[in-house]
């Protein structure tokens, strides 16, 4: 489908990186910045942004199953714990907490519900939204869907909160059994209605099983991969995060 | 009502073979070749050519059958064929079911443990089977059948009133479409939601095809000629387009006026979005002016892989429902290099050619079969007639 434009998109990313190398050689491992082109979709996050300003940031990550890791690391080594700490890493002087309300095989309608209250209890700053997979492996109806990431997305910033919304996981032997392009589609729209970021992380990851960064194929029991798979998704994150909360610049001055 | 006896129309069979193509090319997952197939250039995709067009072919064949026979008859076949569609469907799924159960057998990998849940339902195969045998549970990719099925029962009574009143039958699909629209009607799925093609949606391009089957194509020939509805479809496909690429350039999609997302999204595929059909309409209108009727090349050899192709339409689909998932294992199992990706989709394309060139040869050869005519008898009786 969008496979030449992303390669193309890759190339282009891997001459940047290349060319770039030495320069931030300390940053991010050179398997993540792979997926870094992918970042393109740059609405600002002002709330953020300002409460880098405070000094202080407050960040709920409500999502399903692939927000998580099994075993007795997984809770530190999935992409919140690794978001917490890359922004840490790049935000000194800023409290970076990152808190968690997961739950395997959660629908987009019912985190709606529970991220009502974690908005009025935790008051982040910023609500990332994983999305999509469970949804479409049980059928939810897709304007259902859409309906509910829209009115999560409205109530998070009626209550002082940036979105980012997070796709599904690309997983190549699932990929003929679970139908996660309607849900990709209404997810990005979504977005675009609401000028909020989304971390394609399906694209990212489908790139990095492209170009052999990583192999999601072989069966394994290991977590390595896994783990270095949401260390890069939380380093990104963190860049789409930096980003948003940049200043914003003159229209035309970019 | 005189229908014109002519010869077949060829393009029908030629634009339904293509989509039948395209669908077995979206049908196999991040496949290269994909990015041919005209859903990425729009808001339709070849569903819609292969609805409209079964829907006119269906007309035509079973209308001719109740005015020569009468409605009973008619009907009776309109069901049989529904029943060898379900058959079909039945066939893919049992294919289907053990692709599912070898990968829950093989494949373990920590980072997927959420995904690895879609094979729970062989739990409890009690459940899952019957649910899907009554249609209501359908694996990803297999929604076109039940479709189809759906539409073929409801089929006979709307060729009835499409005859005495061409106007009054789609009036009413109209009709019907826009009270599934108001009242948010659906047919429910398991194990929740509803279907991914919505019928009470698509019966609407389904009974658009028979009505222009039935002599309606004659009757919007002056309109399809005029210069401003080419203009108007032609600007409408440039918009489709602009908006597409917006999709796989987020940059673009920021450059999207907010009113202009407002208005068009979501762009629903269930229950047919009205963005949908202009886009398919502006299609078959720019088509019929490049494709005029007795189009020369349509006869070359060029165009028969896709005429064989769409003239057996059920096998061809079917056939290349189980080469996707056959496609999309190979891609897992051996490698999904880009030659891989090219070949596979070369391949599957040359095997649904093979396979119903062959269906077409055994059709020859049993009615060859039997008892021997009598040579040249039968032409010279028609001859006379």
């Amino acid at each position: 489908m969008r496979t030449w434009g992303i390669v193309l998109v890759a190339l282009g990313g891997l001459a940047f990186a290349a060319s770039a190398g030495f320069a931030v050689a300390d940053d991010h491992p050179a398997e993540c910045r792979v997926g870094e082109p992918q970042l393109d979709n740059n609405f600002p996050l002002p709330r953020v942004e300002k409460a880098i300003a405070g000094k202080r940031l407050d960040i709920l990550v409500v999502g399903a199953g692939s927000s998580t890791l099994p075993g007795p690391n997984g809770a530190t080594n999935a992409y919140p714990a690794r978001l917490q700490a890359a922004l840490s890493e790049k935000l000194p002087g800023v409290a970076v907490k990152v808190l968690i309300d997961v739950k395997v095989s959660r629908t987009a309608p019912d985190s709606l519900k529970s991220l009502l209250g974690g908005l009025a209890s935790v008051k982040p700053s910023l609500l990332v939204w994983q999305a999509g997979t469970v949804d479409a492996m049980k059928g939810i109806d897709p304007d259902a869907f859409s309906g509910a990431l829209g009115d999560g997305v409205d109530a998070a910033h009626k209550a002082g909160s940036d979105v980012i919304l997070v796709n599904g996981q690309y997983s190549p032997r699932t990929e003929s059994m679970i139908a996660l392009g309607t849900y990709a589609d209404n997810m990005r729209w979504v977005a675009l209605q609401r000028e909020i970021p989304l971390l394609d992380r399906f694209g990212i990851m489908k790139l990095w099983s492209e170009l052999g960064t990583f192999d999601f194929s072989t069966p394994t029991k290991k977590l390595d991969i896994a783990e270095r798979v949401h260390d890069c998704i939380g380093r990104l994150l963190a860049d789409l995060i930096i980003e948003g909360s940049k200043p914003v610049t003159p229209a035309g001055a970019n | 009502m005189a229908l014109p006896e002519s010869e077949r129309d060829l393009r029908l069979d030629f634009f339904r073979g293509i989509a039948l193509w395209l669908i077995f090319l979206d049908h196999i997952p991040s496949n290269v070749v994909n990015w041919i197939t005209i859903r990425n250039y729009g808001f339709s995709d070849a569903t819609e050519i292969f609805v409209f067009i079964s829907g006119f072919t269906v007309a035509y064949v079973y209308g001719r059958a109740m005015r020569e026979i009468g409605f009973i008859v008619a009907a009776a076949r309109i069901l049989k064929r529904a029943w060898q569609i379900y058959v079909a469907h039945v066939f893919l799924f049992a294919i289907y079911l053990a692709e599912i159960a070898y990968v829950a057998q093989s494949f373990d990998n920590p980072l997927y443990g959420e995904e690895m849940g879609i094979v729970d339902f062989l739990k409890q195969p009690d459940v899952t089977i019957l649910q899907a045998l009554m249609l209501k549970f359908k694996p990803v990719n297999m929604d076109v059948l039940p479709l189809y099925i759906v539409l073929l029962l409801g089929f006979a009574p709307m060729l009835w009133l499409l005859q005495r009143s061409p106007s009054l039958g789609l009036a009413t699909s109209a009709l019907l479409y826009a009270l599934m629209w108001w009242f948010d009607w659906n047919f429910p799925a398991y194990p929740s939601g509803t279907w991914a093609f919505n019928p009470l949606a698509w019966q609407l391009l389904f009974v658009f095809g028979a009505w222009c089957a039935l002599g309606g194509a004659q009757r919007l020939a002056l309109w399809l000629r005029s210069p401003i509805i080419r203009g108007l479809a032609l600007a409408y496909l440039v918009f489709a387009f602009t908006i597409a690429m917006s999709w796989y350039f987020p940059r673009l999609g920021n450059l999207v006026p907010r009113i202009v997302g407002e208005l068009i999204y979501p762009i629903d595929k269930a229950n047919l979005d009205v963005l949908r059909i202009a886009h398919f309409l502006s299609l078959a209108v720019i088509t019929v002016w490049l494709v005029p009727r007795d189009a020369r090349w349509l006869e070359s050899p060029l165009a028969w892989p896709a005429i064989i192709c769409g003239q057996h339409s059920l096998e061809t689909f079917c056939l290349g429902v189980f080469l996707s998932f056959a496609g999309h294992f190979v891609f897992t199992e051996v490698s999904n290099r880009l030659w891989v990706q090219v070949a596979v989709s070369l391949a599957g394309i040359g095997i649904m050619v093979g396979v119903a060139w062959l269906i077409s040869w055994y059709r020859r050869a049993e009615r060859g079969a039997g008892p021997p005519p009598p040579a040249k008898r039968p032409r010279l009786v028609r001859g006379a007639a």
